[in-house]
């Protein structure tokens, strides 16, 4: 029996969490993320988990990295700022390969900006915002029953591929309540353990090596700098660091239709809304408000490792719209993979489109 | 000097801080021991918010809103800059004990070390109040936060407050002192003390949040004065390291501190926690002890 509740998008965050397995929670309280570390404070206790009120974010991501290494579940969450001072970490989180979940309820920046209004301005940071060559997943909720789902999917994910996994929400989705179905049990895609005979950074087949986490009988050497599949630093070996980096992107990139989730609607039309997180919701009332329009949309629930192949659905597609809560950061990515036109129609400020303002758009490119 | 205080207002009335707020207070006293001489280097946090945004702005003085973290660092090139400029203004940052105690300490370690003539203003509400009540390193133990939420599970925060005047005489800070708001002539003199001695100095001001403590907007300077009275919060004064001077009092049970705030209400009901009441008792005693501030009646 699943239940059905009324409840605050950082709370069913949170609760996503928590029915995920999470157990660890280091965080440092920022708006408009607050309420998740609030909602874990609460109930890790009690589920036998542990939450720390870290000293900065700094802290946070580190004490996640760490706990990750011991077998746990483990998260973090906050906003704009907090996300830039994780950057590092998330650099070595990608290069030593340990899940980990970090929640982003993103905010108006640049700097402290605009810390209670919505922004999608962190997508592109997500992806390259620590130093050097790598690949991460990114979800982004429309929903507060997709905060609690894409939570819940985001360590799975962060599990499978042994990468940082980031749930790229906002404001909106963030302190919005809605009903959200809770259910009973959620899947949770087990951790790949090392074999035995196996070493700790081979990645195999798939790219993916099996978890040595600390206790489990391995002298296993865990390093941001660039190491062989023994694990052991060896900086100046230049097939070693091209084979790992290599390695890195692509058991996330060769893997992007497993990982894809998107919905299509209209996929014959020649107008398509390409959109992630809350400004599809104005597309949907758009395509409620005009359902003979032929209006395209294309949603996507996963932004990184970006689907492209999602694109060519639309096989009539003329031009495709992006409402973003940016100056566009998305519709450069899609842009690059497509021969149409691709028109962003950027909101900054902390509103949502508004469905008048996307069907001015939808009269001026179509 | 009190004619100036008198008239100095340099921190215009009409801001949003909550009725009774104790750090608002901290800042329209510390301005007048600066005078207008002075830039003023803000972290993100409740004073920030509620003191800066238009148009209600309360500073009549240059103000730079820095990072959360990095004050000290941000003043630290005013300073430098300054100085080789051949000027005179007071550096004076003004930074609520989450920027002061947590996420800022490598930057003020980096600037105390460095030497930098700057003034360091902690005002202390004892936990995150901006964004709603969590802990800090400088709340005390037991207070209930909404990341040491008190329950079945927990007795509130289960650490004790971080010693920052201690770790920041041994930067060998020339002046280091504690105030409370509810003594103003008391912290005024000290910020006049700082801003003219040379280098780095540091105060820090008890200033109680009536909203994240939980007590009625006019009892502020009451529950300041408890908190001294009680031995909880001490007013001491360290020059190059050696504590010089502390306030002494004739000390009330912690109990007469803790009952008249929300924060420790879980030690009181459902049921009375004597135990940890006693902890918090061995807390004062243990700040008497060091401070020597016990007033001994005469036999």
């Amino acid at each position: 029996m699943s239940r059905v509740e009324f409840m605050q998008g950082n709370t069913a965050c949170a609760e996503g969490a928590l029915a995920a397995g999470c157990r660890f929670f280091g965080g440092y309280p920022i708006t408009p993320s607050t309420e998740i570390a609030e909602h874990m404070a609460r109930a890790l206790p009690k589920r036998g988990g542990v939450f720390i009120s870290m000293e900065d974010e700094l802290g946070s991501i580190a004490a996640v990295i760490g706990a990750a290494w011991t077998g746990v579940r483990a998260m973090t969450a906050t906003s704009g700022p907090g996300f830039s001072l994780m950057m590092e970490n998330i650099g070595f989180a990608v290069m030593t390969e340990t899940p980990c979940v970090i929640v982003n309820i993103q905010r108006g920046g640049p700097s402290t900006g605009q810390p209670t209004r919505a922004a999608q301005g962190d997508m592109l940071q997500c992806r390259f915002g620590s130093h050097g060559d790598y690949s991460t997943i990114a979800l982004s909720p429309a929903s507060v029953q997709e905060m609690f789902d894409l939570t819940v999917k985001a360590f799975n994910l962060a599990d499978r591929y042994r990468v940082p996994a980031f749930v790229m929400a906002d404001e909106i989705v963030g302190h919005m309540r809605e009903r959200v179905t809770i259910p009973d049990a959620v899947e949770i895609v087990p951790r790949r353990k090392l074999e035995p005979g196996q070493l700790p950074f081979d990645g195999g087949e798939d790219g993916i090596p099996g978890f040595a986490q600390f206790g489990s009988g391995y002298a296993v050497h865990v390093t941001g700098l660039t190491h062989d599949e023994r694990g052991y630093p060896d900086t100046m070996d230049a097939e070693a660091h091209d084979r790992l980096v290599r390695r890195l992107i692509g058991k996330i990139e060769s893997a992007r239709f497993d990982i894809a989730d998107y919905e299509v609607e209209n996929p014959d039309a020649e107008t398509v809304f390409v959109t992630y997180g809350p400004p599809s919701r104005t597309v949907l009332q758009l395509l409620h408000d005009m359902p003979d329009e032929g209006i395209g949309h294309l949603r996507l629930r996963v932004v990184w490792p970006f689907p492209e192949f999602a694109l060519s659905v639309f096989a009539n597609a003329k031009v495709f719209l992006m409402p973003e809560l940016n100056m566009g950061q998305m519709a450069r990515e899609v842009q690059r993979h497509v021969d149409q036109p691709v028109i962003p129609i950027p909101k900054l400020g902390g509103d949502l489109h508004t469905p008048a303002e996307l069907k001015q758009a939808l009269e001026a490119y179509r | 000097m009190a004619e100036v205080r008198q008239g100095c207002e340099l921190f215009e009335s009409g801001h949003r801080a909550c009725g009774g707020c104790g750090p608002a207070l901290a800042a329209r006293l510390l301005l007048k021991a600066t005078g207008e001489n002075v830039i003023i280097v803000a972290s993100t946090g409740c004073m920030e918010v509620f003191s800066t945004p238009y148009p209600e702005t309360a500073w009549k003085v240059p103000w730079i809103h820095s990072l959360f973290e990095n004050a000290a660092a941000v003043a630290s090139g005013i300073d430098a800059a300054l100085k080789k400029q051949g000027r005179d203004e007071k550096v004076v940052c003004v930074c609520g004990d989450g920027a002061t105690f947590d996420i800022g300490v490598l930057c003020i370690s980096g600037a105390f070390e460095r030497g930098h003539d700057i003034t360091y203003i902690c005002y202390d509400n004892e936990a995150y109040m901006n964004t709603g009540i969590q802990r800090s390193g400088a709340t005390p133990y037991d207070a209930s936060t909404t990341t040491s939420p008190a329950g079945r599970c927990s007795l509130g925060n289960v650490h004790q407050k971080k010693d920052m005047p201690g770790i920041l005489a041994a930067h060998g800070a020339p002046y280091v002192a504690t105030a409370s708001v509810a003594f103003p002539n008391d912290f005024m003199q000290k910020v006049e003390r700082a801003v003219n001695t040379p280098g780095p100095t540091y105060v820090q001001v008890h200033a109680p949040c009536c909203t994240g403590w939980g007590f009625e907007s006019g009892e502020t300077l009451a529950i300041g004065k408890l908190a001294i009275e009680t031995g909880l919060w001490v007013n001491y004064e360290m020059v190059d390291g050696e504590v010089v001077k502390a306030k002494k009092v004739r000390r009330k049970p912690v109990e007469e501190y803790l009952s008249r705030q929300r924060r420790f209400r879980h030690l009181f009901k459902p049921v009375r926690r004597d135990d940890e009441i006693a902890k918090i008792q061995a807390i004062a005693d243990r700040n008497a002890e060091k401070f020597g501030i016990d007033i001994r009646r005469k036999e």
